[in-house]
């Protein structure tokens, strides 16, 4: 245990020097790689989210890109409409996301694995076109969308919009993924977690499923819902274009890929979802144009040999194959 | 020249210029992106995603450039031409655009796909001071040079279009009772204010507005509520699936209306044909591009020209698809573009020449139409001509008419 905190701290503290060393590296701590890394950092806290309800609560969600959304917009209502400060507006996507989640997760209740999939797919589609609807098209700015301000450097602080961003985003990260690992290993973590393995022992154990599960989903959305607010600032814009059906699919991606039911494998499975889309479609190009293959393969065949590639050989995802690597590697000293 | 924003935003190389000895035009002057060797231009596409279909769009530039190089390149320098799949979703436009930008170091972004992909980067690209030229979406924001002088549009927008849609109802139509067909998006809605602008006190003729989405199968109820509205024309903006089908729908029910049709299904292969040519006798669209599937253009030189380009650099594409036509020109223009700079391939001096063209002709125009900008004037293609259906295929008439971007 002790072990594994070093490491953790170990990382935090690359991560938090990593900025500085722009001034030293100018070609590899770029602004744009800063930037990448707080996509990265985003997506993380998504993956997170769904991976507290999937990974340790057992429910399944097609649709977190609809709470990925409704942060999204909050933030950008709030800032756009109220000029509310754009740190401000990160805990404020979180409350209205969890009151979504739980409301959405009362009926959600009655529909169990694959029907709860569907329900959820289907509130993804819907989320675009409500935000569309003409009843709403006053906040959201319809289609069009709306433009933001990027998060400016607070204080006088001498960083770059991008190194202020990652500082921002990195400090969210910690604080939601320290917040995650101290109620998994709670009593009601472990709660949640007995619900996903065995329904029934739980229920006669007297654990209140109803209750859990409803909350699960609450805090599953907030999560993705703060992610969603994050993403409103680095980009500087939302419209209904970006929350497309794809953005869900994605985040499934990055848990399985990463690790279902790991905290780490979140981790994993955002730098994942950045990373392995970005090069698939450089890899493409490279087969393509350096190594002059006439193969037109598309970035999304790439990305699917790479996807089944990683799900053959890492059946428990990265963050299981590291795990299982790490222990055959110290049994065999 | 006079001292204008964009010369005094070029700050020290403008003033270099200005200043420097009779010799300074001819010295080489480079931005990020411009070596003696090379041109770096950067773009993104959807090439997945819902809107891939436009994908074909960045293939064919990227096949133009190829066809440039092989003959000498641009004032012999090659055009290094990086294209990269945004999947027509905002986020990921800031992502690739951010790398293009930063990473690749590209003189500029040259026909970036999509209108709120490029409102995402629309502010980054103006602070940044990198030019977004010549941007692939008709929407009307794109020519806005105080605001932002680093980017500007191609193609005659929406908006102007469905202008000329109303003043020619208003001014041909006998009281004219108007229904309205409309895609629920951000196309839909710049049709529809134009069309509003366009009939101003006269708004009230709209009879009937309905809309669909484009996830609908199809929009046959829609057209019978129009048909029993009673309307005597009709105003049609929508894509070649749903054009096609409500226009066979009126004449099915025997709806015959004066029909005006977007310019967006104004093709014949992929609109006309489908709704059966007996059914759409007489209805009126705007165009500005010459569409390859029309017979009249079979003998025409510039649509020879580009056949047999694309047998030869885009061999197996399907030369029915308007979008190759669209491609071909734009980038033309473009190529037009870099040659203008000549040695001087700062962004400032890019920008200049972008915005310094006096009627020329680009391929695949239709006769009549030219490319004209100045700095104040940042909409390119501004044209369009009327036609009518008989027959088989379009008949232009009347003049072209230039409306001013607003």
């Amino acid at each position: 245990m002790s072990d594994a905190k070093k490491w953790v701290l170990g990382l935090i503290a690359v991560a938090l020097v990593l900025p500085l060393l722009k001034p030293v590296l100018p070609d590899v701590v770029s602004d744009y790689r800063l930037f990448l890394i707080s996509t990265m950092i985003i997506a993380s806290i998504a993956v997170l989210g769904l991976n507290l309800l999937t990974g340790f609560n057992g429910q399944f969600s097609l649709g977190h890109g609809a709470f990925y959304a409704v942060g999204a917009y909050t933030a950008a209502v709030l800032m756009d409409q109220l000029n509310v400060p754009y740190w401000a507006t990160v805990p404020i996507a979180a409350i209205v996301c969890f009151i979504v989640g739980y409301l959405f997760g009362l009926p959600a209740l009655k529909l169990e694995g694959h029907y709860l999939a569907l329900a959820t797919f289907a509130l993804a589609l819907a989320v675009p076109q409500i935000l569309k609807y003409k009843w709403l098209e006053g906040l959201t700015g319809g289609v069009q969308g709306i433009v933001l301000p990027k998060p400016e450097v607070p204080f006088g602080l001498p960083l770059s919009e991008d190194q202020w961003l990652y500082y921002f985003c990195l400090f969210t990260m910690i604080v939601l993924f320290w917040a995650a690992a101290n109620m998994l290993n709670s009593r009601s973590g472990r709660a949640m977690m007995a619900i996903r393995d065995q329904n029934m022992a739980a229920e006669t154990t007297g654990i209140d499923i109803a209750l859990y599960k409803t909350v699960t989903f609450g805090i599953s959305a907030a999560y993705t819902g703060i992610a969603g607010a994050l993403s409103a600032s680095a980009i500087a814009f939302v419209a209904p274009d970006s929350f497309n059906i794809f953005l869900s699919i994605k985040f499934l991606i990055g848990l399985v890929v990463g690790g279902i039911g790991s905290l780490a494998g979140s981790v994993i499975g955002g730098i994942f979802y950045v990373l392995v889309d970005n090069s698939a479609q450089a890899l493409s190009q490279f087969i393509k144009n350096d190594l002059g293959l006439q193969f037109d393969l598309s970035a999304y065949a790439v990305f699917g040999v790479l996807l089944i590639a990683i799900i053959y050989l890492m059946p428990m995802g990265i963050a299981g194959g590291i795990y299982l690597m790490w222990h055959k590697l110290r049994g065999a000293r | 020249m006079k001292t204008n924003r964009r010369t005094f935003v070029g700050g020290m190389s403008a003033a270099a210029v200005l200043s420097g000895s009779g010799v300074a035009y001819s010295q080489k002057k480079y931005d990020d992106g411009a070596t003696d060797k090379e041109i770096k231009i950067g773009n993104t596409n959807p090439y997945s995603g819902p809107a891939s279909a436009y994908g074909v769009i960045g293939k064919c530039i990227e096949a133009y450039w190829k066809s440039v190089n092989e003959k000498g390149g641009v004032n012999g320098r090659m055009v290094k031409f990086i294209t990269l799949d945004d999947g027509y979703s905002p986020p990921k436009t800031v992502e690739m655009v951010r790398q293009l930008v930063e990473q690749e170091k590209v003189l500029c972004l040259f026909n970036t796909l999509g209108t709120p992909t490029n409102t995402a980067i629309h502010r980054y690209m103006n602070q940044r001071k990198v030019p977004q030229l010549y941007v692939a979406t008709g929407a009307s924001k794109w020519g806005k040079p105080k605001e932002f002088p680093w980017t500007m549009g191609y193609q005659p927008d929406y908006h102007t279009e469905a202008v000329i849609y109303a003043k020619h109802i208003l001014a041909n139509v006998k009281d004219p009772k108007i229904a309205v067909l409309m895609q629920n998006d951000d196309y839909g809605k710049d049709y529809w204010e134009g069309f509003k602008d366009g009939l101003g006190k006269d708004a009230n003729k709209v009879v009937k507005h309905v809309t669909y989405e484009v996830t609908d199968p199809t929009v046959d109820s829609q057209t019978i509520q129009m048909k029993d509205s009673g309307a005597n024309v009709f105003f049609n903006i929508s894509i070649p699936k749903f054009a096609a089908q409500s226009m066979r729908k009126a004449a099915e029910i025997g709806w015959k209306p004066v029909q005006y049709l977007n310019n967006v299904s104004a093709q014949v292969s992929t609109t006309m044909k489908p709704a059966g040519f007996e059914n759409v006798q007489g209805v009126i669209t705007a165009a500005w591009l010459k569409d390859p599937t029309d017979k009249q253009w079979e003998n025409d030189a510039e649509i020879k020209a580009w056949r047999e380009w694309m047998n030869k650099y885009m061999p197996g594409a399907n030369q029915s698809d308007v979008n190759y036509v669209y491609a071909y020109s734009v980038t033309f223009l473009m190529e037009q573009t870099l040659k203008k700079c000549g040695d001087n391939l700062t962004r400032e001096n890019l920008m200049r020449q972008a915005a310094n063209f006096q009627k020329l002709r680009v391929p695949g125009l239709l006769p009549g139409i030219t490319v004209s900008t100045s700095p104040t004037d940042f909409y390119p293609v501004q044209a369009v001509q009327l036609q009518r259906f008989k027959g088989e295929s379009w008949e232009l008439f009347g003049e072209v008419l230039s409306a001013e971007g607003s």
